[in-house]
């Protein structure tokens, strides 16, 4: 077989296999979206949740869902932004750095049943925090740390030696150089971390089953203290987020459309990741021009 | 390799004002011993270029002069800069490289925009009057001449400009920080010719104000621009001298045989 034969060869199978993966995905998107869109209304997106009869919404659970990420994102950030500059910036290599990539990775790879009974066990029966938006953010943030921490490094040591040699030769200190100069570099890339994560919390349930909680009681949106109980902002209600809702669903939904409004659920949830991915491309573009005055 | 003898060396002592003295540097990459014994002094006012083979140490050796190896190796002995050891263990790392500035070999100019790149370091550094940053960008961007060729789009990125042109704005942003001493690691080797020559002139030019040290793999350029020469062989200085006595009359076999070609 001469080279140009094998490389046709070669060709031909990765675009089959690239092929293969827009084909499951435009499938999977496309069924969830033709079956949900129908269902979807302003009424929809603004109503409550029904338990027993038709024509419920999820407005809750849809507002539960990104007050969640909003956050579990306040949490994790700024410990991961810590580590990640921890790890790529100060980290000597050794055994002990060593142990805390592992730790890092392990984490990652817990299954996130186990995360949400350990969340359950620890936070909402022994804190006593109860089933609550906090304690799901907390939950979560042990998912989110992990990859956070590992996009935020990476994307800080895609960052040109050159960079840090040159600020460090103005007589800058090392963490002015981090702060002033790596730090805005990397900022598309601490970006798509963020994304990813985000993503996954969006779609997270199992671990909010038993942290966060199956109930989405009415809450006041006009309320804006956040420790008044029934203030939408109070971060100590139980909270069913829109992953939850679809989950329950179909396990134990009795009202009569519960296959309607689990079918627009789930394509709710997908045009928010959209929107989610979206916008913060958008302001990481806008804030990475500023930083650095690309045009 | 032709084995040429470390004992032999011809090092003059500097008749001029003397700006920065090594006495006795060596350097070790973990048991590596790079440069062995460096004692040289550095006149001011004056561009002292520093030549030798790759692998010859002369990088090394400058880096050390700012304190740039910090964390990359161990350098022993004296750097002697306003009569105090700027190698001692208690100074100021980040007071020292405001003194001794360095441009590096590829450009690398900040992900900012030019006026950001100048003033970014000014500005961490305590200089807030816009006027006086204004003053800055402008006087530094003409002291590389590259001002004319950037004075309109000074908020534009510095990552758009060419490779010479953010060569000379590195140049200008350790200009801008008024600094006694300027190194530079082979600043034009990555450079096409016409850069490289605007590059040479811009030296020359700050050589009025600056002290220099160069190194450079360029045997030409050491001979266009240097004041004085530094040979470096397998981390040993063999020659110092006038460059043009260096460059015309060496007197040392393995300086001779490296500037005619004959060298390995």
């Amino acid at each position: 077989m001469n080279s140009k034969t094998s490389n046709n060869i070669a060709t031909g199978v990765i675009y089959v296999l690239v092929a293969a993966v827009i084909g499951i995905l435009v499938f999977l998107l496309g069924y969830i979206l033709w079956t949900g869109i129908p269902h979807i209304s302003w009424h929809f997106l603004t109503s409550a949740a029904q338990s027993f009869r038709a024509g419920g919404g999820v407005r809750d659970q849809l507002f539960n869902s990104m007050y969640l990420l909003v956050l579990t994102l306040i949490i994790s950030f700024p410990i991961a932004l810590g580590s990640g500059i921890y790890l790529s910036e100060y980290a000597p290599n050794n055994w002990f750095t060593g142990l805390i990539r592992t730790a890092v990775e392990v984490l990652s790879s817990l299954p996130s049943v186990v995360v949400g009974l350990f969340g359950y066990l620890l936070f909402v029966i022994q804190f006593n925090m109860g089933c609550s938006i906090l304690a799901g953010a907390i939950a979560l943030t042990f998912f989110n740390l992990p990859l956070l921490t590992r996009s935020i490094e990476e994307s800080l040591q895609d960052v040109s030696q050159l960079q840090r040699e040159a600020g460090l030769s103005l007589g800058l200190s090392r963490w002015k150089t981090i702060t002033g100069i790596v730090l805005p570099a990397a900022v598309p890339g601490i970006l798509t971390g963020i994304i990813l994560s985000a993503g996954r919390v969006f779609g997270e349930a199992a671990a909010l089953i038993y942290t966060a909680g199956q109930s989405a009681p009415t809450v006041n949106y006009g309320d804006w203290n956040p420790v008044d109980p029934a203030s939408f902002l109070n971060p100590l209600r139980p909270a069913e987020t829109l992953a939850v809702h679809i989950w329950k669903l179909n396990t134990e939904g009795v009202t009569p459309d519960a296959a309607a409004i689990s079918s627009g659920a789930s394509a709710v949830l997908i045009v928010v990741i959209l929107l989610f991915n979206l916008l913060a491309r958008m302001l990481g573009n806008w804030m990475y021009k500023k930083m650095t005055a690309t045009r | 390799m032709q084995n040429y003898s470390f004992d032999d060396t011809h090092i003059i002592d500097m008749p001029l004002e003397k700006v920065l003295t090594t006495d006795n540097l060596q350097v070790f990459y973990g048991d590596n011993h790079a440069m062995h014994d460096a004692t040289l002094e550095f006149p001011r006012y004056r561009i002292t270029a520093l030549i030798g083979a790759s692998g010859s140490g002369k990088s090394t050796y400058l880096r050390c002069l700012n304190r740039m190896n910090d964390r990359i190796a161990t350098v022993k002995g004296k750097i002697m800069y306003r009569d105090t050891d700027i190698n001692s263990q208690n100074i100021n790392v980040y007071e020292v490289r405001k003194h001794i500035s360095m441009v590096f070999q590829r450009p690398n100019p900040f992900a900012k925009s030019i006026r950001e790149n100048i003033t970014f370091a000014l500005k961490r550094n305590g200089i807030k009057d816009k006027n006086e940053l204004n003053k800055r960008v402008e006087e530094s961007l003409k002291a590389a001449a590259l001002w004319d060729e950037v004075k309109d789009e000074l908020d534009k990125s510095a990552l758009a400009l060419s490779g010479g042109q953010a060569q000379r704005l590195c140049i200008a942003r350790c200009v801008a920080m008024k600094p006694d001493i300027l190194l530079l690691d082979e600043p034009a080797s990555a450079l096409d010719p016409i850069s490289t020559a605007k590059i040479e002139e811009t030296l020359q030019q700050l050589r009025k104000n600056y002290s220099i040290i160069i190194v450079t793999h360029n045997m030409q350029q050491a001979s266009r621009i240097a004041d004085y020469t530094a040979f470096f062989h397998m981390g040993h200085v063999l020659e110092f001298d006038e460059t043009e006595k260096l460059f015309t009359n060496p007197q040392i076999k393995a300086t001779e045989d490296y500037i005619s070609g004959n060298f390995g």
